[in-house]
């Protein structure tokens, strides 16, 4: 098992280290670096040219023309020192961390609080939906939930944005915090504050996530409740409530594990969209600014940090696979 | 009890018998079909039975014709902007005049006008009930081209002296319901040919990955690899962001679509890889070999076929996802570009919270999505029962 951690891990790294330098050239890839495309903000707002030597001095200043190796290598070698380089759309020259650190924090936050209401919902609706199959209540969850694997997140978020006005009257307009409580101090208001905005993100995430989860929940237990050791369970007298919750569903729950390890990323991914709809003070929004801004650095982190959560959700899945299945071995 | 009682009684037992023994006949004819129907027949059959799919299919052949065919079914040319027609709410279609007391079984609408607000200095729309304009169908209107073949100007509905919007209009006074189903074009074939692309990609690599095996075989795995830890959809959004806007737009058009495509593969490549392994170990295959086939002959004639149920079956979950992807990008302002007409670019303009509020119908193309999205997600449902046809 040890070994199997280390070599797992060293092919972590190894993907990373790969993945790093192909972020970079991606993002490198079309003509023109951050300055060009800052000049052409400038002139497209009629702020003026900057002097041909300033954009030059500040070229030089930060790097950007150096060939693209000496880039990548500027911007890797304070990896360990947690420095990850420059960023410019958010402020000229600060620091990427400042805003690593600044979002982070609620992208985590909504992720996380979507994985467990969406599964602590979806697991006993499967529940119960496959224990009563063919009835009315299974049908309409099934429905519901296929619905739920249909309809894009974007999608939800616009429609949500469309519900909130004419619901909330629009009291609701994105964000995470109201913005007379952004810049104050954590307070019992400011969280009371953060849980009103919250919900609707989560929802919106939720939804997809849950339907997925529930089907393969009911699916699963579907195929474990024709196993003959259910029949047996059930000859031997006991109660179909016991029956379905000790016996079957223990079993059925098991592929879920795999699943978590594949879909914390994909719920990673889903709400960089949802937060750029709805403006969400998350790593999504800046992401598509850095993209859009050609701010190599903030744009190359970001995505190395989505990638880590990927190959560590999976991981972390195949860790938690062994050791709630004893039947799995690794070599 | 007389005796007419007794037969009628008799008589009837008869027919419930007979009845019941019919129905145990036609089961067991099922049973038996089962039985000598070729594969293709039962596959058919499976995918018959799965009605919801069925429909779906023919709402997606339907939708598909319709965007061939868009100049035809589109009310007017989709970049004709009209600036006095602008957020023009969908035209209210009528069969009852209530001013004047009639009813016509053709379907009308009043002229409509706009006017300015008194209190909030807001353009309006108003109904002018004075004028009446009805509907007709196979009006001649704008010219569009046929298939790029020949031009006509017959278009399935409209009105001669007024503009309808059935879906209301834009920003600029351009008809949505044109634009939607111009906007299929883009939308909906992004999927096709996104797909087209991965089933190429994924089929070609796998088999070559499957059939060698050894060096091939360990290099395409780890590339794979690196592919799938991959944030997908992050790199989606990086690569779309890297295609240069100043493009030509068939040239971003054709860059999504790749980037689409390049991203997918690997899901198809490790099926194809898995089923080709083991194919490849029976019998027929090492028959082919001893014959003297080539590999190629082998690989097209007897490996592909046997993988495409997979195939297929993938393909068929990839074009949803294809689609949904392509009009995000487009939403977000990295997918395809103006003058280019998608879904997604068409709802990006729909986000301002004061549009959502005093134009709802700029959702439309919205529900265009979701209707394609839920149809192909049926009809990739209905397939993967159709590719398992020995399964009750």
């Amino acid at each position: 098992m040890i070994s199997y951690v280390i070599r797992r891990t060293a092919i972590m790294v190894i993907n990373l280290i790969l993945i790093s330098i192909i972020s970079f050239i991606i993002i490198q890839l079309p003509p023109g670096d951050f300055l060009t495309s800052y000049m052409a903000a400038r002139t497209h707002f009629g702020a003026g040219e900057l002097p041909e030597d300033t954009v030059r001095a500040l070229r030089a200043n930060y790097g950007l023309d150096k060939p693209l190796y000496v880039q990548y290598w500027n911007w890797v070698k304070g990896f360990p020192r947690g420095d990850f380089g420059v960023t410019f759309v958010y402020t000229m020259g600060g620091p990427v961390v400042d805003i690593i650190e600044q979002r982070i924090g609620y992208t985590f936050l909504i992720v996380f609080s979507t994985l467990f209401i969406s599964w602590g919902l979806a697991i006993p609706l499967g529940i119960f939906a496959a224990s009563r199959k063919n009835t009315v209540g299974d049908y309409f969850f099934s429905g519901v939930s296929f619905l739920g694997i249909s309809v894009p997140n974007f999608l939800l978020a616009v429609f949500a944005l469309f519900v909130s006005v004419f619901l909330l009257k629009g009291n609701y307009t994105g964000g995470l915090i109201s913005s007379n409580l952004r810049d104050a101090p954590w307070s019992w208001a400011k969280l009371v504050d953060l849980l009103q905005h919250l919900w609707i993100p989560i929802v919106i995430l939720g939804f997809n996530s849950m339907a997925g989860t529930f089907r393969i929940m009911r699916g699963n237990l579907l195929d474990v409740l024709d196993e003959q050791y259910v029949e047996t369970a059930r000859a031997k007298g006991l109660k179909e409530r016991k029956v379905v919750y000790r016996h079957a569903a223990r079993i059925a729950i098991n592929p879920l594990i795999s699943r978590l390890g594949m879909h914390l990323p994909v719920l990673f991914q889903n709400s960089i969209v949802l937060a750029i709809i709805l403006s969400l003070p998350t790593l999504g929004p800046s992401f598509y600014q850095a993209l859009l801004g050609r701010d190599m650095y903030l744009a190359g982190t970001i995505l190395l940090i989505f990638a880590v959560i990927l190959l560590v959700g999976n991981f972390i899945a195949d860790l938690l696979l062994a050791w709630s299945d004893p039947r799995i071995r690794y070599q | 009890m007389n005796a007419t009682t007794i037969l009628n009684r008799l008589r009837s037992r008869l027919n419930s018998w007979r009845s019941a023994e019919a129905k145990k006949e036609e089961l067991a004819k099922v049973d038996d079909e089962y039985h000598y129907l070729s594969v293709r027949q039962l596959m058919w059959r499976k995918f018959r039975r799965h009605r919801v799919a069925v429909l779906c299919g023919c709402v997606l052949i339907f939708l598909y014709f319709v965007i061939i065919f868009a100049g035809f079914f589109a009310t007017y040319d989709p970049y004709d902007a009209v600036g006095n027609d602008s957020f023009h709410p969908p035209t209210r279609l009528r069969f009852y005049d209530s001013d004047a007391g009639t009813f016509f079984l053709r379907p009308f609408f009043y002229e409509t006008v706009q006017e300015r607000n008194p209190e909030t200095f807001l353009l309006e729309i108003k109904e002018d009930r004075s004028i009446r304009h009805f509907l007709q169908f196979f009006v001649r209107g704008d010219r569009y081209s046929v298939l790029g073949l020949f031009d006509a100007n017959v278009h399935l509905v409209g009105a001669e002296r007024a503009r309808v919007y059935l879906l209301g209009a834009d920003k600029r006074g351009r008809d949505l319901l044109s634009r939607i189903i111009y906007g299929g074009r883009i939308s909906m074939t992004v999927g096709l040919l996104g797909v087209s692309i991965m089933v190429l990609l994924g089929t070609t690599l796998g088999t070559l990955s499957g059939y060698y095996g050894g060096a091939i075989d360990s290099v395409m795995q780890r590339i794979i690899e690196v592919f799938r830890t991959f944030p997908q959809l992050a790199l989606w959004m990086a690569l779309a962001a890297a295609i240069p806007p100043e493009w030509p737009p068939t040239y971003v058009y054709i860059g999504i679509v790749v980037v689409m495509g390049m991203i997918t593969w690997t899901q198809l490549a490790r099926e194809v890889r898995g089923k080709v392994m083991s194919l490849k170990t029976l019998d027929f295959v090492h028959a082919a070999e001893a014959s003297g086939a080539s590999t190629w002959r082998i690989a097209f004639k007897h490996l592909i076929p046997n993988t495409l149920s997979h195939i297929i079956v993938t393909a068929s979950l990839y074009i949803p996802i294809t689609i949904i992807g392509e009009s995000m990008l487009s939403f977000l302002g990295i997918g395809v570009v103006p003058p280019m007409i998608s879904w997604g670019l068409m709802l990006r303009e729909a986000t301002n919270i004061e549009v959502l509020a005093r134009y709802p119908w700029m959702l439309f193309p919205g529900l265009a999505i979701l209707v394609v999205v839920i149809a192909f997600n049926f009809l990739g449902d209905g397939l993967r029962d159709m590719a398992d046809p020995f399964a009750r």
